[in-house]
């Protein structure tokens, strides 16, 4: 059985989109009006939803409060029908920890903690379909859901994943792409700074190539930006103009 | 048990040392502590030394059946244990964030890149495969324990034979070790990890952080490579904000240390190789009178004596000359003691609350044994005539002046000098000279 081709000869990938072409993005953020700030993404076919509380007091132990910034708590779960079979365990296993604490890394660097000395500031985010690039949704879903809630950060934090197919970097990777065993790169960037707040790369890439990929998961993140600015600002004219102004 | 955390002034002199380029155990920037390889007696078991940090890994193979959805391929299991004994903040059974992050980072590492030929692990497609599983424990911790660990990985994995096993229809035979000789597993690369320490947002980079190191950083990054070149993970962790250029920098430095890392460990498989071949002693045991596992030795630094005796002649000529020498009388109040200052000290002597010190010149042994007759001497509540002006008094208090109320009661101790000069300065002025006339000699 021969593996699927990650790239035609005419330059097309599986799904129809050319080497460096984003998913279709849809985002809304408010999702839900008991959390502080929520927001769902949908990127092909990859749904991810993001709730924020806070900044509050420290819940649980207060021996944990940091004295001069807020603590970023995450917690990360796949639902249990968000791949082809049903997940036993949506959160607890290793992959979920590890997601979970590349996500308060994150998000560590990029709000402004200072702000809020001895509070807690929690971010949970739920994939409810899972086709590729699960941690850049989340990191997105992320980014609007803080900024509904109207906690300042540095800049967006923008993710996305770029694999290599030959030569070519493929910027935004799909399901079946990722599963083909090929390079991945995630990188989650700031994109006014251009400062790389996550990086991580799985399997075998050459040295080479690397600054190539990098270029293209860069690309790839500024463009998300756009299109994230472009909701944020919706939402406002939105609410704005239930406000009455 | 709580780890105890790190001092401000320790954290800020290793700051300031990282700025000036410096490190405490005097490595540069980019180097590596020295790697020790050491393998058991069991082919599978080795133990990796990075500077003080150690790491054991024991390998070990199972038949088993496959995972369902693929069926013609072994199982490998990868597993990091920080076992209390390497470090005191390490607790048992407790997850920590560090063993999440350490464990997903070896299996990224050994298990996403493929460096172990999984297909080759399958005995009957469907029904048995080997399942290797390799376990990794720190048993002390001194900094970058993901390159250590990494390194007894892959030295473990390809140190490793499993049992011979033929197939006939459906009868599957495992040979034991007697009958048949054990098969190595099949590898097809050697990923080694690198960490990049980050201070001060990423203006200073240190290769190999020692514990020490690990405990003021901003950030970690951490490039798993194969001698070609290929990177097998990269994970930037710790909130660091990096720049594309740097990491690229990184790559490159990658590249060199793993290929230098790469050679030393095909070294110690070969010898060890050799060693079993020719009938030799090997294992643990053997390492023992070599002291290459038991004790941490001492390893001696190089110092540089080139051009000592310029460097000091140059000191000297450029220092003050001595000034001349002030014998003073130092009185202490009762309540103050002194210790060393070339003095025998009088911290148990309270009672005896003066001396005079003696002109440096002639001799401070002459003059401390001198002294030390003329204590066995004396009478503590005899009283001496100084034959000074003013006595310098050393005392705790603050005040200015120090006004001795009935001075007569107090008992004073001389020693006779051969070169007596008669001045009133300040106590102050008088340490500091004596402190200048030290170093000139």
């Amino acid at each position: 059985m021969a593996a699927p081709e990650l790239l035609s000869d005419e330059g097309y990938r599986a799904d129809g989109r050319r080497p460096a072409e984003l998913r279709k993005v849809r985002a809304r953020m408010g999702v839900f009006a008991q959390a502080d700030g929520s927001a769902y993404i949908e990127q092909g076919n990859t749904k991810a939803l993001a709730v924020v509380y806070g900044p509050h007091e420290m819940r649980g132990s207060r021996s944990k409060a940091l004295p001069d910034r807020a603590l970023v708590n995450c917690q990360y779960s796949m639902a249990t029908f968000s791949t082809g079979e049903r997940r036993r365990r949506p959160h607890g296993d290793r992959q979920a920890g590890e997601l979970a604490l590349q996500l308060k890394q994150t998000f560590e660097a990029a709000i402004l903690t200072r702000l809020y000395p001895r509070s807690q500031i929690d971010i949970y985010v739920q994939i409810l379909q899972a086709d590729g690039g699960n941690y850049c949704a989340c990191v997105n879903a992320a980014t609007l859901a803080v900024m509904d809630a109207g906690i300042p950060m540095r800049d967006y934090v923008c993710a996305s994943a770029a694999g290599l197919a030959e030569d070519t970097p493929l910027a935004d990777l799909s399901g079946p792409e990722e599963a083909a065993g090929g390079p991945r790169l995630v990188l989650a960037l700031l994109p006014a700074s251009g400062q790389i707040a996550l990086l991580q790369l799985s399997a075998r890439l050459h040295q080479e190539r690397l600054e190539a990929v990098l270029e293209a998961a860069g690309r790839a993140c500024r463009a998300l930006h756009a299109v994230l600015d472009r909701v944020v600002r919706q939402r406002l004219q939105e609410v704005t103009a239930l406000l009455g102004d | 048990m709580k780890a105890t955390p790190l001092s401000n002034c320790e954290r800020r002199f290793l700051l300031r040392a990282v700025e000036e380029r410096k490190r405490l155990d005097g490595r540069q920037c980019y180097d590596y502590r020295n790697v020790r390889i050491s393998f058991g007696a069991d082919y599978g078991c080795c133990i990796v030394e990075l500077g003080k940090t150690r790491v054991l890994a024991q390998v070990s193979c199972e038949l088993v059946p496959p995972k369902p959805n693929r069926p013609t391929e072994g199982i490998l299991f990868f597993n990091l244990e920080l076992s209390p004994m390497a470090a005191p903040g390490f607790e048992p059974g407790r997850q920590s964030e560090l063993l999440v992050k350490l464990n997903r980072l070896i299996e990224r590492c050994l298990r996403n890149s493929k460096c172990i030929d999984t297909e080759s692990l399958c005995v009957v497609a469907g029904e048995k495969v080997w399942q290797i599983r390799l376990d990794l424990h720190l048993l002390n911790h001194d900094g970058n324990i993901i390159d250590a660990a990494s390194i007894a990985g892959i030295v473990a994995l390809c140190h490793f034979r499993r049992p011979d096993v033929s197939v006939q229809g459906e009868e599957v035979t495992v040979y034991t070790p007697e009958e048949r000789d054990p098969v190595p597993l099949s590898i097809h690369h050697m990923p080694i990890c690198v960490s990049f320490a980050f201070f001060q947002q990423g203006t200073y980079l240190l290769v190999d952080p020692s514990e020490r190191e690990e405990r003021v950083m901003d950030g970690l990054l951490v490039i798993a490579m194969n001698k070609h070149h290929e990177i097998c993970t990269i994970q930037s962790s710790g909130g660091i904000m990096l720049v594309k250029d740097q990491v690229l920098r990184c790559s490159k430095i990658t590249a060199v240390k793993v290929a230098e890392i790469t050679e030393l460990i095909q070294k110690a498989l070969e010898n060890d190789q050799k060693v079993r071949k020719e009938g030799g002693k090997f294992g643990f045991a053997e390492s023992i009178p070599n002291q290459k596992i038991t004790t941490f030795k001492m390893e001696s630094a190089a110092v540089d004596t080139n051009n000592v005796e310029e460097q000091a002649e140059e000191i000297i000529t450029k220092a003050d000359p001595p000034s001349e020498v002030f014998a003073k009388p130092i009185l202490h109040t009762p309540g103050t003691a002194q210790i060393g200052e070339g003095i025998e000290n009088s911290w148990g002597d309270l009672e005896e609350s003066e001396r005079e010190e003696a002109a440096e010149e002639e001799g401070e042994s002459e003059a401390a044994a001198f002294e030390c007759q003329k204590m066995e001497t004396e009478d503590t509540s005899t009283m001496r005539e100084t034959k000074k002006d003013e006595p310098i008094v050393l005392s705790d208090s603050e005040e200015e002046e120090v006004v001795i109320l009935e001075p007569q009661e107090l008992p004073k101790k001389t020693r006779t000098q051969t070169n007596l000069k008669q001045e009133n300065t300040s106590k102050k002025a008088f340490n500091k000279r004596r402190r200048k006339k030290r170093a000139a000699h």
